[in-house]
């Protein structure tokens, strides 16, 4: 209203100077020989194109928009699905056929039950019951699907997807429970496959729900605690029970995939323990129901990702991140404590610490020796340059300075410095690539005095609460002057950072090595899942595969730094993102990497099946086969193909064609001899000879 | 640039002659004013300028207009979503709490209140047509569709591709199982039948309700099977009932010992009865659960609105793909449902697709003129349907009747409604006394016409009414009255192939002798009247179902007039109309019931045959009747009601909802009250003379 009288009184001189501008222009070409009463016809014009020409404008705009993105939307529904397919036949030639297509003209056909047991993090979760704040969520996913709550109200999510810290189950007042059904873990994000894949060759040769089980699970509790809760290992033993029944006998194939293998190791124990701690199932109900457990990725011995996770809510991309743009992920500057939060939250989910290395010492290696260490990370590229003398030259030339520079530094096989994996965490650069001998040298600085000042500051931290706040500073200054932590070291270093969590984690869980397995204390289902202090189950014809990646360097060791003080929140260690270097283990962002599927190194997922479990051993004293297929990395070649069909990176493995391939082959009754036994493309078997531990 | 300055150009012509009233009805007003201004007559240059810019305005200006409208309406329409999502989801409740008063706390919420908590594991068994079914592999048409919904969700692919979606639907006509290449698969979980379309619910309230107490996934479970198989042919196919079998084990197991409680909705209860038989059955035929299984392992069977004797729509269903929606439907528009005008023989298609499902025989009115009465008696006659509406001094139009002479009136001085004549042709035959239905068919005469029906034209579109003779087609319709007993008859003489698979799963009598041992054939094991309850003494059976709606009863057909041989020969015939106290209207008789289900159906057995210890309940299992009044939903807001009765709406009853919470948390059908009859279901149960 108002806009119209004022554009009445005033005319040409209102609105947009730009506009009326061009106004002017366009009607002074028109109007050659204008006439008086024109004029003013004129002047009312101007004023009624000023008036409309800018809404009008927008609209005309948008309208041209909406057109043409229902013209594009049309079209696209219009073209056939297969065009994309097409155009990427056109690029590469023609794709092969998916395996279950190929299997099924080779006359492969459904024989044995599948089970599939999804990983950490992969697993939807709904919601239950809630808090005010979660209205209208009811049944409604909190986790996988399209998480489009997240965004819309992340403190009342955050609340829900949190345990309890001290008892590590449901705050009261909220449930949230896992999906089930093979959607549980189909899809974790609309587009991003986990299980999809594999489930549709499945069907493809014939199988359907009635032969095909998701065993979903709350992967945030322990794995006893989904029982106690949720009865889920009940649940999947009688639903195993009900397919083997209902296929003729067939015993069922089970498919684990990254902590799921953790899972089923428990649920093996589980089983055949009796009532009141386990399932009850009898000392060969193993051997009378599984045929195979075909462990995909498996993080048997633990993932050196999981630690810097609980120690500071970081994992190499957070670091990354962080050495890029400091400011991005520290409290100031958005107001909110990403991290903090991230930490909180993780810190009540227990089944993370389920991945915290395992074995100690013995398996991951000391401050002086770790059993990959000659491994060159870098070793493929070189390779394929064709190692002139040139290159081997400059490649000898580097370290030699470095070597000049600080002259304790080790080099190995390949001419540059050892990296010292089995430091798995190391406070500074030097604690981390210096000579053992020299870094006993090395003096200590003088403590600093005492301050008896805790990290809490009490309310500013507003509701982010870290078991770091009741730390005191000096205890953290106590923690950086050791420098050096083994995987021995890490449990101790948890339990001085974060009392509650470990707690909880010494109920349920063991980190060790056991020495002598009959030792009743091992009939506790806290070492269930630990394939260092559990046997497996007394069947003789059950297979054991570890199927898993291998070519991506994969982080195995952190160098830390105290991270600098901004406000009493902040969590007190960082990894040193600065921390770069040419050693062996492609030292980069304050990580050394060693070779492995991007998230579980090699050693973790087939070390088991190499030699703990390889012939008649104490950990397998059936004498169970046990066969290891590694695949190859091969990243997607173009965009078409999506995340490829030959990768071998932790979830996207779940789609690689050879790996299905093996699967379908086994489910369809295939022994894994027939499969061709092992297959081995990085240095496993020599890393596994380094390792002694009695077998 | 060009474009712009003639949307002004527009707008000033539009400006010199009038003025504005705001921005939304521009669009139309300058083209009329356009309009206007070319009628007059200016100056020359005036009027060649003028004519410059009305090219140029109709060049651009219907472009630019309509761009223009779109870019409004788009703005406005995201306005609107921002807000509407920026509303809190409380709002429509708030306003509806000021127009009707507090709302009551949802039964859920108030029995949690009262203390009550979960306790016995609950089993969902979903109902015909309300379950989802996924496809698992197809035909190349099908591409993309792996593991996607063909049934209930959003049905998307329906309109999309109708003709493939119509072939991954239909099951084999000889076998009754998947086409070669084809497998759609019941999809599994509390999803496959928690909504039935997007905000359509089925079971959701309950789960919801249900979860209030404490329930989740580890003590509910739906069971979801095939709906379009033979019972025991889910379990051949799918193993639906061993998977039923071992989940409802391993939750008593995991409960603590605790029983379940089994809620099957609608057929459910039908396909329930079959697996309290198979269950206990030995094992080749049967799942081999032993004697006392159903002792051991169920509390309770609450029937939510089971069919347990049949229901009439389903006869018409298989007969003429009709019922009283698709019939008034014709009668208004007679043209929409004919081939001629889309080509495209919907009801055809639908009789192909529906004849193919096995499981609609299941529901074939059971119990012959025992149960359902015959031509001259049946058990509800007497009831008026329109009794809440019809004052008593409405008698005048029952005299005016009085003079077709052979008419029986009833007690409420209307004419009898015929309940008993399931299918009558034409209006007569359902309407007069017997004796003159009698009368008039030693009247009527042949003619003969021994032609196939079928010669070939009729596309893919087949129905096994192409293979009858003309002469058939006149032989049935000159019956004039079927009567329950002769509607499978009727059923064989008209789609054969249907019913040999139909003889072969489903019984449809009354067994005289229980003890025979054919009845321990699974074909009988869904009808309760031949089969025994489960020796489960401490078992409670319900039924609750809704009441005060009319229900289809019987039906008066005609031949249809069409000469198409590819149509459909029998059809309902919607000019029947009358005073009857059926309510007789378009050619359906009405009768007490929830809208599908007549009460009679889903409250019988519960009221007499089970009642103590009878030939049916050896064992002397507990039944109770209860029923809920229908009650509208007062206003748009209420949704579908809180204490609607009719068939799917029930599901989210307060009431029902109420009872099924207690003697889930623990409650026997006594505590929450024991019968509670509304209907006339004492006295059309005293009528029915079945041994018991």
């Amino acid at each position: 209203m108002k806009q119209r009288k004022v554009s009445k009184d005033s005319g040409a001189d209102f609105g947009n100077p730009q506009l009326s501008d061009r106004s002017k222009n366009s009607s002074d070409t028109d109007e050659h020989d204008s006439k008086p009463h024109h004029q003013q016809k004129k002047r009312r014009k101007k004023s009624k194109v000023t008036r409309w020409s800018c809404i009008d404008t927008c609209c005309w705009f948008i309208g041209c928009v909406c057109v043409l993105s229902f013209v594009l939307a049309v079209l696209y529904h219009a073209i056939p699905e297969s065009v994309p397919q097409f155009v990427a036949e056109k690029i590469n030639g023609p794709l092969p056929d998916p395996p279950g297509t190929m299997l099924r003209k080779e006359g492969l056909l459904a024989k044995h039950p599948v089970v599939f047991v999804p990983g950490i993090v992969t697993g939807g979760l709904e919601m239950w019951e809630g808090k005010p704040c979660a209205h209208g969520l009811f049944r409604k996913r909190l986790w996988g699907g399209s998480f489009g709550k997240i965004y819309t109200r992340p403190k009342c999510w955050m609340e829900h997807i949190m345990m309890d810290n001290e008892t590590g189950l449901d705050p009261e007042g909220i449930r949230v429970r896992p999906v089930s059904g093979l959607v549980a873990a189909d899809y974790f994000a609309p587009g991003y496959f986990v299980w999809a894949v594999l489930i549709e060759n499945l069907a493809s040769i014939g199988y359907e729900e009635k032969n095909m089980y998701m065993a979903s699970y709350d992967w945030r509790l322990t794995f006893q605690n989904t029982e106690v809760r949720d009865a889920s290992l009940s649940r999947i033993k009688s639903t195993i029970e009900s397919m083997v029944q209902t296929n003729h006998g067939n015993k069922v194939v089970v498919i684990p995939h990254s902590m799921g293998s953790l899972f089923f190791l428990h649920f093996l124990k589980w089983v055949e323990a009796a009532p009141p701690m386990g399932g009850g199932g009898g000392p060969d109900w193993c051997a009378r129901h599984i045929r195979a457990v075909m462990n995909i990725a498996g993080t048997f011995l633990g993932v050196p990702k999981a630690f810097p996770g609980l120690f500071s809510a970081e994992a190499k991309d957070i670091a990354v991140a962080r050495a890029i743009a400091p400011e991005i992920l520290s409290s100031d500057v958005f107001g909110f404590q990403t991290l903090q939060y991230i930490m909180r939250v993780t810190r009540s989910w227990d089944a993370c610490m389920s991945m915290v290395p395992k074995g100690g010492d013995a398996i991951w290696g000391n401050a002086s020796w770790s059993p990959e260490e000659g491994y060159d990370c870098s070793q493929k590229r070189s390779s394929t340059e064709n190692m002139t003398e040139d290159t081997i030259a400059s490649a000898n030339s580097v370290p030699q300075e470095c070597a000049d520079d600080d002259s304790a530094v080790v080099k190995g096989v390949h001419g540059k410095p050892v990296a010292h994996y089995g430091r798995m965490v190391a406070f500074g650069k030097e604690a981390a690539v210096l000579d053992y001998s020299a870094l006993h040298k090395k003096e200590t600085p003088p403590k600093t005095p005492p301050s008896n000042r805790t990290m809490n500051s009490s309310a500013s931290c507003g509701d982010v609460w870290t078991e770091y706040q009741e730390m005191e500073w000096d205890n953290i200054e106590d923690i950086a002057s050791r420098e050096v932590y083994t995987a021995g070291d890490l449990v101790e270093l948890l339990r001085r950072v974060a009392p509650k969590l470990m707690a909880r984690a010494e109920e349920n869980w063991g980190f060790g090595l056991a020495d002598d397995l009959s030792d009743p204390k091992y009939q506790h289902f806290r070492h269930w899942s630990n394939p260092l202090e559990t046997m497996l189950p007394n069947a003789p014809e059950l297979e054991m595969y570890c199927l898993y990646g291998v070519g991506i360097p994969t982080e195995r060791s952190y160098i830390y730094k105290i991270s600098p003080p901004t406000d009493s929140c902040y969590i007190p260690f960082r990894i040193d993102g600065n921390a770069k270097g040419d050693s062996e283990g492609c030292l980069k962002g304050g990580v050394q990497f060693v070779d492995g599927d991007e998230t579980v190194p090699v050693l973790s997922s087939g070390f088991a099946c190499a030699k703990l479990w390889h012939g008649k051993t104490r950990f397998n004293p059936a004498g169970s086969p046990t066969f290891i297929k590694e695949y190859n990395h091969s990243p997607p070649a173009n965009f078409f193909e999506g995340r490829g069909t030959e990768s071998g990176s932790h979830v996207d493995i779940m789609g690689n064609f050879a790996l299905i391939e093996d699967i379908l082959r086994v489910a369809a009754g295939q022994t894994g001899d027939q499969l061709g036994g092992n297959r081995i493309h990085s240095d496993l078997l020599n890393w596994s000879e380094r390792i002694k531990i009695k077998l | 640039m060009i474009r712009r300055r003639g949307s002004r150009q527009v707008e000033e012509e539009a400006k010199t002659t009038g003025e504005r009233v705001d921005h939304e009805s521009k669009l139309k007003e300058s083209d009329t004013d356009d309009a206007k201004s070319n009628e007059q007559p200016p100056q020359q240059q005036q009027q060649k300028k003028q004519n410059k810019k009305k090219s140029k305005g109709a060049r651009w200006g219907c472009i630019d207009s309509c761009c223009w409208f779109v870019g409004c309406v788009c703005v406005i329409w995201w306005f609107l979503t921002v807000l509407y999502n920026a509303m809190p989801s409380a709002l429509p409740q708030f306003v509806m709490q000021k127009i009707t008063g507090p709302l009551p706390d949802p039964p859920g919420v108030k029995l949690r209140k009262e203390g009550l908590f979960a306790k016995h594991p609950v089993v969902f068994v979903p109902g015909i047509v309300t379950g989802g079914l996924e496809l698992w592999e197809g035909k190349p048409c099908a591409d993309g569709l792996f593991r996607k919904r063909l049934w209930g969700g959003t049905f998307g692919e329906i309109y999309k591709r109708p003709k493939c979606w119509m072939e991954h639907m239909t099951l084999d006509n000889e076998t009754g199982l998947d086409p070669e290449g084809i497998r759609v698969r019941p999809v599994s979980g509390l999803v496959a039948a928690d909504y039935f379309a997007p905000g359509y619910f089925v079971w959701a309230v309950l789960i919801e309700n249900l979860a209030q107490i404490g329930y989740e996934e580890k003590n509910m479970h739906m069971a979801a099977y095939d709906w379009r198989l033979t019972f025991q042919n889910t379990e051949e196919r799918d193993k639906s009932l061993s998977r039923l079998k071992s989940t409802i084990e391993a939750m008593v197991q995991t409960s603590g010992g605790n029983k379940v409680v089994v809620i099957p909705h609608s057929m459910g209860s039908l396909y329930f009865l079959h697996f309290l038989k198979w269950v206990e059955a030995p094992a080749p035929m049967g799942g081999g659960g032993g004697p006392d299984w159903c002792s051991r392992h169920i509390k309770a069977t609450m029937n939510i609105a089971g069919p347990l004797l049949g229901v009439p729509k389903a006869f018409a269903g298989l007969f003429s793909a009709e019922a009283k929606d698709i019939a008034v439907a014709r009668a208004i528009a007679p043209g929409v449902l004919d081939n001629d005008i889309f080509g495209l023989q919907t009801l055809q298609y639908m009789m192909r697709v529906t004849r193919t499902w096995d499981a609609c025989m299941s529901m074939i009115p059971k119990g012959g003129n025992t149960i359902w009465g015959d031509a001259d008696w049946s058990p509800e006659e007497g009831h008026a349907c329109s009794k809440s509406k019809l004052a008593p001094d409405d008698r005048q139009g029952s005299a005016k009747i009085k003079q077709e002479s052979p008419v029986d009136i009833g007690p409420h001085g209307k004419p009898y409604a015929h309940y008993g004549r399931m299918v009558a042709f034409g209006k007569e035959a359902a309407v007069l006394s017997h004796s003159a239905v009698l009368e008039k068919r030693k009247g009527s005469t042949k003619v003969a016409n021994g032609e196939l029906r079928s010669n070939g034209s009729c596309g893919d579109v087949w129905t096994e009414y192409h293979e009858l003779h003309w002469d058939d087609v006149e032989d049935i319709a000159s019956r004039d009255i079927y009567c329950a007993e002769d509607l499978v008859g009727l059923l064989r003489r008209v789609a054969p192939k249907l019913m040999i698979r139909g003889e072969e799963n489903w019984g449809f009598g009354v067994a005289d002798n229980l003890d025979d041992p054919k009845y321990k054939h699974f074909r009988h094991w869904s009808n309760p009247l031949e089969t025994l309850l489960p020796n489960a003494p401490d078992m409670e059976i319900f039924c609750l179902y809704g009441m005060g709606i009319p229900t289809e009863r019987s039906y008066i057909y005609k031949v249809s007039p069409s000469t198409d041989s590819c149509n459909i020969p029998f059809r309902i015939d919607t000019s029947a109309d009358g005073d009857s106290e059926g309510c007789l209207k378009g050619g359906v008789q009405f009768v007490d019931g929830d809208e599908t289900v007549p009460a009679l159906s889903a409250g019988y057995m519960c009221y007499k045959p089970w009642k103590g210890k009878t030939r049916f309940n050896p064992a002397n299992s507990s039944s109770y009747v209860r029923e809920y009044n229908h009650a509208p939903p007062a206003n748009l807001l209420e949704g579908r009601g809180t204490q609607s009765g009719s068939h799917v709406d029930i599901m989210g009853n307060f009431a029902l909802i109420e009872d099924i919470l207690r003697v889930a948390s623990g409650w026997s059908g006594e505590e929450i009250g024991g019968d509670r009859i509304y209907s006339d279901l004492p006295i059309w149960s005293e009528r029915i003379k079945l041994v018991l």
